[in-house]
């Protein structure tokens, strides 16, 4: 699959570059503005911080509210770089290359991000210094002899989402290796001198590009089990709590990883469009790049659709008391049977009708409101599971309290999503969203061939 | 006598191979030239020597390492602050899967990216000879010589279809 026309070196860098060399005149007014959501959002969660929770609509028994849904939800987008880069490098797929560096950097940071919301959750983020780092000069617990509990997932939690935002890292940083040497040859002073450190004087011998190869293959091979882990174990949060019985499913951790890819995969297709839009690059981010990750999201979704079904079906298979005031409040009281119904319609039903035709698959304005819904669906879909599992945790509680989010908490929110805008536009300014070298050599590979009276376009392969 | 590098800047690939044979024929070392490119040819596309590398005994080490770090921390820390519940036992081994698995696998990626830049020769920050027309997308063919060679080693690159050549002296010939 090679719509595109051939491109030559020169035209790549020119064109790839451009969000670095030539940053456009909007790049600082649009920094500016999500600079500024960003520090309305910090001085909103200071003010939690110094009022307490009870400016929050948390309270007994739902107190987990916006901020972990959130922490769910991010963690979630995070799914879409290994998804998209390493499953497909391995598998080879050639339409993978203009999509895995945006993938990679949304993983970085959607997980940052998402490190946040428990930090900001906990109310006093400081004391969590205490339990995570308990070292002498932290002196506070390490006195005490009061250590982690390694038997909680939430002890499991953070040692797999560090473990996959190192490695992320890290697998971005090694392929941004000859990258780095091709903006070390086109940068003066001061950049020039910073590209030159971190090309680490990258010559692009054979040697240098065969551990490159072997680099992006075997972090992909490791990254693959800790991909599944985190989701798995972010899902366990939820289904190791005994006391809420919504929650104590063996699906979740299957579920929960199905969803963050069908999330994840749809907010790296939206930030591809955007790239496209923003940045001119219709010669690399084409309309069948953008078809293919529709194509791969209709298996994606109904996968998930599928564990969505099983889990409500196990639930009410049961019949346990506990479990159907859930679903009862889930499927048959207003407002949440209404939230509901836009939860599951935005998450499969409307997006994967506009995925089966091909030509809504190819406006890019449809699909990005095909992503958008995904998003919005997968967003309510955490926040379906997290509030009313909290509210009916017990048939016999002494308060069904129901939840309702306060402005701090919403802007608190949003202010993430300006925080993950303001990153990826901040690092197109510092490194090329495109992997330069992937589509260099997608170029040398691409070659024609003649099947009866048709030429078609066709991709050379290595074994 | 002491070697100088010589480099030559060639447009295609084939032009580049040509200069590759030719220098074998010429009796150089595989060892003595080498193809900088800006993108990954196909191994073997300029008849370049196999390249030896150890890479993959790295994930395992850090795999080891990691275990055991991660089966230390898990366990000692238990031990460190005991938690009796219910008459399970201190030392639950589930739960220590978890950690000890993630450490494992964080080590082995730390060691895989280890490997990766030490086996190829990173960093290098004495930069040998080289050009910037390389991340244009010309092939460089990079060649180690006699200093008495290096006229000859340009006659032969020149003859092979480069562009240019480049020499530490700054002699450049097209």
């Amino acid at each position: 699959m090679q719509e595109g026309k051939p491109l030559n070196s020169k035209q790549v860098n020119r064109e790839l570059l451009v969000s670095i060399l030539n940053s456009p005149k909007w790049f600082f007014g649009a920094l500016a503005v999500l600079g500024l959501i960003v520090l309305i959002a910090m001085s909103t969660a200071g003010f939690m911080i110094n009022q307490g929770f009870g400016v929050t609509g948390l309270n007994r028994p739902v107190m987990w509210g916006f901020f972990i849904t959130n922490f769910v939800f991010w963690i979630g987008i995070s799914h879409a770089g290994v998804m998209l880069s390493a499953i497909l490098r391995l598998s080879k797929a050639e339409w993978r290359r203009p999509a895995t560096r945006a993938a990679e950097i949304l993983t970085v940071f959607s997980l940052m991000t998402a490190m946040t919301m428990p930090l900001i959750h906990t109310g006093r983020p400081w004391r969590t210094v205490y339990w995570i780092y308990t070292m002498p000069f932290v002196p506070y617990d390490y006195a005490r002899g009061i250590w982690p509990n390694v038997r909680s997932p939430l002890v499991w939690d953070p040692s797999a989402v560090y473990t996959y935002l190192t490695s992320s890292i890290l697998f971005v940083m090694v392929a941004l290796i000859p990258d780095f040497a091709v903006l070390r040859d086109r940068t003066t002073g001061m950049s020039h001198r910073i590209y030159g450190m971190l090309a680490m004087g990258w010559q692009g011998n054979a040697r240098q590009w065969k551990l490159q190869i072997i680099a992006g293959v075997l972090l992909s091979a490791l990254i693959l089990p800790v991909f599944v882990s985190v989701h798995s174990i972010v899902s366990w949060d939820f289904g190791m709590a005994v006391s809420v019985k919504s929650w104590h499913s063996t699906i979740f951790a299957p579920y929960f990883v199905v969803g963050a890819v069908h999330s994840g995969v749809s907010a790296v297709a939206l930030v591809l469009i955007i790239l496209r839009y923003i940045y001119g690059w219709q010669n690399y981010i084409r309309h069948e790049h953008i078809d293919a990750l529709a194509r791969l999201l209709i298996v994606v979704a109904t996968g998930w659709f599928y564990f969505f079904v099983m889990e409500v079906i196990f639930g009410f298979y049961g019949r346990e008391a506990d479990e159907i005031a859930v679903r009862n409040l889930q499927f048959t009281v207003s407002p949440w049977n209404i939230w509901m119904m836009i939860f599951v319609g935005m998450t499969y039903f409307l997006p994967v009708s506009i995925w089966l035709s091909r030509s809504l698959r190819r406006n890019l304005w449809v699909m990005s409101l095909a992503c958008i819904f995904v998003n919005i669906g997968m967003w309510l879909e955490r926040f379906l599971i997290i509030v009313p599992g909290l509210a009916r945790k017990q048939l016999l509680t002494f308060d069904w309290y129901t939840y309702r989010p306060t402005s701090v908490e919403w802007i608190i929110i949003v202010g993430t999503f300006a925080l993950v805008s303001m990153l990826m536009l901040t690092i197109a300014r510092v490194v090329p969203l495109i992997p330069l070298y992937d589509i260099k050599e997608g170029e040398i590979l691409r070659t024609e061939i003649k099947i009866g009276r048709v030429t078609v376009p066709a991709v050379f392969r290595e074994d | 006598m002491a070697k100088a590098p010589i480099l030559g800047l060639f447009e295609s690939a084939d032009h580049a191979a040509d200069a590759g044979d030719a220098l074998k024929a010429a009796g150089v070392s595989p060892a003595d030239y080498d193809f900088l490119t800006d993108t990954p040819y196909p191994e073997g596309a300029f008849g370049e020597r196999e390249e030896p590398h150890r890479v993959y005994i790295f994930p395992f080490i850090g795999a080891l390492i990691g275990l055991t770090v991660g089966i230390m921390l898990t366990s000692m820390t238990q031990f460190a602050y005991p938690l009796t519940q219910g008459g399970k036992p201190i030392l639950s081994l589930p739960p220590m899967a978890v950690v000890t698995y993630e450490s494992m696998m964080l080590t082995a990626i730390i060691f895989t990216i280890i490997g990766i830049i030490f086996e190829s020769r990173l960093p290098a920050f004495k930069q040998g000879l080289y050009d910037t027309r390389i991340t244009e997308g010309y092939i460089g063919v990079l060649v180690n010589v006699d200093e008495d060679q290096l006229g000859s080693t340009q006659t032969l690159l020149t003859q092979a279809g480069a562009i240019d050549v480049v020499r530490n002296d700054g002699g450049s010939a097209a």
